[in-house]
């Protein structure tokens, strides 16, 4: 079995031993085992020569995002392996927890791997359900208004996708014949140009708003804040880390295959739109929230925003700067999403109110918090400032008037995140609720992704800076 | 329109009465007649699905016949029944807009897709075209449901309607790879699995499956 399938059905084979594991200690345990072994065989990735594999195909475009979810699903797992005695689940919750958790990391490995967009779309949906199983575990009403909300929102987002996908099929059905090739993404690129480009452009409207639902872009973001919140906390760090990137990639794919024939409408107009809606809805609603991990996850729809500004934009820079702002977000924002998740669970409350004075109280947690807000509002030298200032820099050289806006959202949202860093870490300490839990596997995956941000904001080594020039060539 | 022929005729017929059932839902109101309708509507649904097969040679098609008449209109509907009776759940369709008015509504979103479908497949063959457009009527009416009931399980006899035209589209398009109509057959019962468990669960909490009332619990502290 070629490695790229492995990386898809370890994790689902995984979460059939997981369900079966009524004790908390060795779930737990095997949860972290499973994620380590699934983050090898993305790392192993790299080895893969290019091309395809029956469905799957590895290329420039796919692989970071695949080994970052591999990253991110191992750290992930070490942070949920201190923090999940503390959601309070029964046996059955906590088998569902863990299995529904591998479930989703093998369904965004193949959502990202898939050539075939049949086959994406399946895993994208795979995807969903997951996500709202876990969701929903805690049961109480905010948490199944928040599952419900994501029911039925991405489920209305990935049908519109299907049918995109179908008319897509319908646009090249003249050249391909029958058979499973006539959805692959490499096939369809490639005979684009021949196609009828209305319905070309017909397509893509529905895979944008379909895929775009999932990616969160505004005005189909409204899901994302409420299953941000009201998951359990370590499931957040996932949903706004690979969640959001999956779907974008889908995205990317369409803009692909469709932006490839002269004939259409510009997709990255399109996709610019959305996306600077996004950042500016984002910025402005950052001040209005009271709830923490609320707050972030809007902060998540703002920079998914930027990214898709980014690519909207295109070329070689725009593509780089998208590409580059995709993993920075993920990374940082998880690492916030660790320690904010570790001090609501100390504190009772995930109120920003309720949380203050981390740094006095607890420095490693604190300094750590506060530098992962840092880099989340995009201040240097972290990842996140080189793709922000790459997309400004592309913005002026292009399109001088995106700047107005784009300066705005960039700015606002980034005062607004300073001003939550002071309000929860610095100040006098407010009371713990509970004693505090297992420090490491907080501080451990939280200064991991510090690290990564930091090392990728100072300078890309040579391999990886070629595979990010091939990637940046791919959504055209 | 090419009348005249027998392929695109029946097709049309069939995709014709799909649209009619999407209206059916939009109009009734009492649960246990939607589901009827739905009921009704996986089972147009699976003729359309064994003509194509029968018109392009796609005996794949027949699968997706079957499957979509054992789940839509038998097993599904036969579930809602049950948990409607059980539960004894609103019997009374409480609508946020209007019967009349989502009837209005439901015309416009037909015309827009004609609107929208007809001229740009042009280069499509006349079959496929039309069948698009009925298709996406019958998903615009599916999602207009979803959005003016505010009753759980009509939200998701809504979706279900909106993955019923989704199918039609499916179908429609000679030579459609299998896995999508396959996938399509398995999201619907795994949705219908998590959707009564959700409102088995609302149940649990609520005293009805309105989820206007659920919908007070935004989480963000008052």
């Amino acid at each position: 079995m070629p490695l790229p399938w492995i990386t898809v059905f370890l994790p689902w084979l995984g979460a059939a031993i997981l369900a079966a594991i009524p004790q908390e200690r060795l779930a737990v345990r095997a949860n972290v085992a499973i994620s380590a072994l699934g983050c090898l065989c993305t790392l192993g990735l790299v080895a893969v020569p290019g091309g395809e594999q029956g469905w799957t195909r590895i290329d420039a475009l796919n692989l970071p995002l695949v080994i970052l979810g591999g990253v991110i699903g191992l750290t992930t797992s070490i942070f949920s392996a201190g923090h999940v005695r503390a959601e309070g689940f029964d046996t059955l919750r906590l088998r569902g927890y863990h299995a529904a958790f591998q479930i989703f990391l093998g369904a965004q490995a193949l959502a990202l791997l898939a050539d075939n967009l049949g086959v994406m779309w399946v895993a994208i949906e795979i995807a969903t359900l997951a996500s709202v199983t876990m969701v929903a575990l805690h049961g109480t009403p905010a948490a199944l208004e928040a599952a419900w909300k994501l029911f039925l929102l991405c489920g209305v987002g990935i049908a519109l996708a299907l049918f995109g996908t179908i008319i897509l099929y319908l646009a090249a059905q003249p050249f391909v014949g029958h058979g499973d090739h006539g959805l692959s993404w490499v096939v369809l690129r490639g005979l684009a140009a021949r196609c009828d480009p209305g319905l070309l452009n017909l397509a893509f409207v529905f895979l944008l708003v379909g895929y775009g639902t999932k990616a969160g872009l505004v005005p189909l973001h409204a899901w994302l804040p409420d299953a941000e919140a009201e998951g359990p906390v370590a499931i957040t760090a996932v949903l706004s880390g690979l969640l959001l990137n999956a779907a974008l990639h889908a995205v990317l794919r369409a803009k692909a295959i469709v932006g490839s024939n002269p004939g259409t409408i510009a997709p990255g107009h399109l996709l610019l739109g959305f996306g600077l809606a996004s950042v500016l809805l984002a910025a402005f609603s950052l001040w209005r929230r009271r709830d923490a991990r609320r707050f972030f996850a809007w902060s998540s729809i703002g920079h998914i925003g930027l990214a898709a500004t980014a690519f909207g934009l295109g070329g070689l820079a725009g593509n780089l700067a998208g590409l580059l702002h995709m993993i920075g977000h993920s990374l940082s924002k998880s690492a916030v999403f660790f320690a904010v998740g570790h001090a609501a669970q100390r504190k009772g409350s995930q109120q920003i109110a309720a949380i203050g004075g981390l740094i006095a109280s607890d420095p490693a947690l604190g300094w750590g918090l506060a530098i992962a807000i840092a880099a989340v509002a995009g201040l240097p030298p972290f990842l996140l400032f080189a793709s922000e200032f790459l997309l400004v820099m592309e913005a002026a050289a292009r399109l001088p008037w995106l700047l107005a806006p784009l300066l705005v959202g960039l700015v606002v949202a980034a005062i607004a995140k300073i001003g939550v860093l002071q309000r929860l870490c610095l100040g006098a300490p407010t009371p713990d609720a509970r004693p505090p839990g297992p420090g490491l596997t907080t501080l451990g995956p939280l200064w991991v992704h510090l690290g990564l941000c930091l090392l990728l904001g100072l300078g890309l080594p040579g391999p990886l800076r070629a595979l990010f020039d091939a990637a940046a060539r791919i959504p055209g | 329109m090419s009348f005249g022929q027998l392929p695109y005729d029946v097709a049309h017929v069939l995709g014709g009465a799909m649209l009619l059932l999407s209206c059916m839902l939009l109009y009734q109101r009492r649960v246990a007649a939607v589901i009827t309708a739905l009921a009704l509507q996986g089972g147009v649904l699976a003729a359309a699905a064994a003509w194509q097969g029968y018109v392009q040679g796609a005996p794949q098609l027949f699968l997706t016949a079957l499957i979509a008449l054992l789940a839509k209109a038998v097993l599904i509907p036969l579930a809602l029944r049950l948990l409607v009776r059980r539960f004894d759940l609103d019997r009374t369709v409480e609508t946020a807009l209007g019967i009349g008015a989502s009837m209005l509504a439901g015309i416009a979103l037909v015309a827009l897709a004609i609107l929208v479908v007809l001229p740009v497949t042009g280069g499509a063959q006349a079959v496929a075209r039309e069948d698009l457009a009925l298709a996406l009527s019958v998903v615009l009416l599916g999602m207009l449901m979803m959005i003016t009931r505010r009753n759980a399980i009509l939200q998701v006899v809504g979706l279900m309607s909106l993955e019923n035209g989704l199918i039609l589209a499916a179908v429609g398009v000679a030579g459609m790879p299998l896995v999508v109509e396959l996938s399509t057959a398995a999201l619907v019962l795994v949705v219908l699995v998590v959707g009564a468990v959700f409102l088995l669960m609302i149940r649990g909490e609520f005293a009805s499956t309105d989820t206007g009332l659920v919908e007070r619990h935004r989480g963000e502290a008052e």
